[in-house]
């Protein structure tokens, strides 16, 4: 399942105007695993998503998705390549009802998968089916975060990228969503790329992770040996253990 | 009685001709929350559109029916005013998507300027006038509707729905409101923003051209400047009717045109235009989001 690189960034920078924000990023997403990325508020671990995402475009460096270079393809490009995002501050279509954010989820392959699919969702998130006709501004940060996942995996993608699913959450939501995860992962090979700042769950699901600071990446390993590691412990998993 | 009712059914065919005109503002104005000024000139050039297809087919086949060739008008015109207002959109606005707010509505009133000027130097600077095209009327008690009003009436009806239709059933319509709320997220999700925006022009030129060439129809002149005065009602429309709803558009179309027709009827005509811009002013204050407009405040 695992070895065939799926995701390739090699030195890649952003800027957002005159600032540096990713100072020569490489990263590596194979497929079949989940990997992570962590590190502190403002380390550039958003930024990284985007940039995949050629919204900003990394100024250098390359991003290579299946063997082909997608740094300056368009956005919208980019994700019929079927990759999906869950982005930062989850980013529902706030008048649109839930149903329909999940049918924009769909709208690559037209809604031709659409029921079999969101059934799928609906088992898999059930608040979402209590939800399904109620305009997603109204939903709680949790239901949305699961709206915003389900609206990922709507698209059917081969690499999902989730920024933050447990930001602001509360710790049994957190603790279902990443329970999902892992089981699509499991059961459909879903390769996942996660940013967290809840390292220690996010190292505990993956197969491997990416410290990230002030722009680069400062460290890698399996989940395992990051987890052991003393620096990363006295930075980002001692006392912030939930 | 009769008077008054007489009087609200000529509102309502103004304000038809004016909420047809209003959506277009209001839907580009939702997508990039921009006021395209030029679109009262669109309008306009819609008018012209028929008319000049109105000349070509009334000398090249004299006795053709007046619904086929009403409805040639129509088409035609839609079709010509999309592909103004999508090369309008293609080569002044998106080039200045991302700078400041300002810029692309200094280049939409420059647009405005270009397009009417270019009108009067092509066209020339009187009013052109056709011949009665519908002159039927139908006396029901004191009453007199035109055959014009009803089409004008059901026209903007039947649009109304089709409209209603894409924007809320349809995957583009879906693509067009994603568009709107979040246009980031939406690119996210595969859609094409700019192939979207384009869209949303062509669709507002082309119910901006029927209401141009219902004006036509209506008035049976059209003038180069007529994307002035109409056009600007229209965005009073927009904005009295809440921008950026499309419900609101139509709304603020028919009040307008109601309010002018009853103003003039019953107060004077010379004043008709200090009346709806008066009324506007005055809604504004106690309702700055106009009438179906919705509060700013969204939970996030």
């Amino acid at each position: 399942m695992a070895g065939q690189s799926l995701l390739k960034v090699q030195g890649v920078e952003t800027y957002y105007g005159n600032i540096r924000a990713l100072a020569g990023v490489d990263v590596e997403v194979n497929k079949g695993e989940i990997v992570s990325l962590i590190g502190a508020n403002g380390a550039g671990k958003s930024t990284l998503m985007m940039t995949i995402f050629g919204s900003p475009q990394a100024r250098s460096g390359k991003v290579v998705f299946e063997g082909q270079d997608i740094t300056k393809m368009p956005t919208h490009e980019i994700a019929r390549l079927r990759i999906a995002q869950s982005p930062e501050g989850r980013r529902i279509f706030p008048r649109m009802t839930v149903l329909e954010n999940l049918q924009m989820g769909a709208s690559l392959d037209n809604l031709k998968y659409f029921s079999e699919d969101v059934e799928k969702m609906f088992t898999l998130f059930p608040r979402l089916k209590e939800r399904q006709a109620q305009r997603g501004g109204t939903l709680s940060g949790g239901e949305q975060q699961m709206l915003s996942i389900g609206r990922a995996l709507m698209a059917r993608p081969k690499l999902l990228l989730l920024d933050e699913p447990s930001l602001g959450l509360a710790p049994l939501i957190v603790k279902g969503i990443f329970e999902a995860i892992r089981k699509l992962n499991q059961d459909e090979g879903l390769t996942v790329f996660l940013v967290e700042q809840n390292a220690f769950a996010a190292l505990r699901l993956s197969d491997r992770a990416y410290v990230m600071v002030n722009g680069k990446v400062t460290m890698s390993g399996t989940g395992k040996e990051l987890l052991a590691n003393p620096e990363v412990r006295a930075a980002y998993l001692e006392g912030g253990r939930h | 009685m009769e008077y008054f009712i007489q009087q609200l059914l000529n509102g309502l065919t103004l304000g038809s001709i004016y909420g047809l005109v209003a959506i277009g503002y209001t839907m580009v104005y939702g997508i990039i929350g921009m006021i395209n000024f030029a679109h009262g000139d669109i309008f306009m050039l819609g008018g012209f559109a028929a008319m000049i297809v109105f000349l070509i087919l009334t000398s090249l086949f004299a006795g053709i029916p007046v619904a086929l060739a009403l409805l040639i008008m129509l088409i035609v015109a839609m079709l010509m005013t999309g592909l103004w207002n999508w090369t309008i959109e293609r080569v002044a606005y998106r080039p200045l998507r991302g700078s400041f707010r300002l810029a692309p509505l200094i280049t939409a009133i420059g647009m405005s300027i270009a397009l009417s000027n270019f009108i009067q130097v092509t066209q020339g600077p009187r009013n052109k006038p056709i011949p009665p095209l519908v002159s039927s009327v139908y006396e029901i008690g004191a009453i007199s509707l035109s055959l014009k009003q009803i089409i004008i009436i059901v026209l903007t009806v039947v649009l109304l729905s089709i409209f209603w239709y894409i924007v809320n059933r349809t995957p583009l319509g879906r693509a067009q409101r994603a568009t709107q709320q979040d246009r980031k997220m939406a690119a996210l999700l595969g859609i094409d923003v700019d192939r979207t925006i384009s869209i949303t022009f062509i669709m507002g030129a082309a119910l901006a051209a029927v209401a141009g060439t219902m004006y036509l129809m209506y008035y049976g002149v059209v003038s180069f400047n007529d994307g002035f005065v109409p056009g600007v009602k229209a965005f009073t429309a927009a904005v009295l009717g809440g921008i950026g709803s499309l419900p609101g558009a139509v709304l603020g179309g028919i009040l307008i045109g109601l309010i002018e027709s009853l103003w003039s009827a019953y107060f004077t005509i010379d004043y008709k235009d200090v009346a709806t811009f008066g009324i506007l002013a005055f809604a504004l204050i106690f309702k700055p989001t106009g009438i179906l407009g919705r509060p700013e405040v969204e939970k996030v």
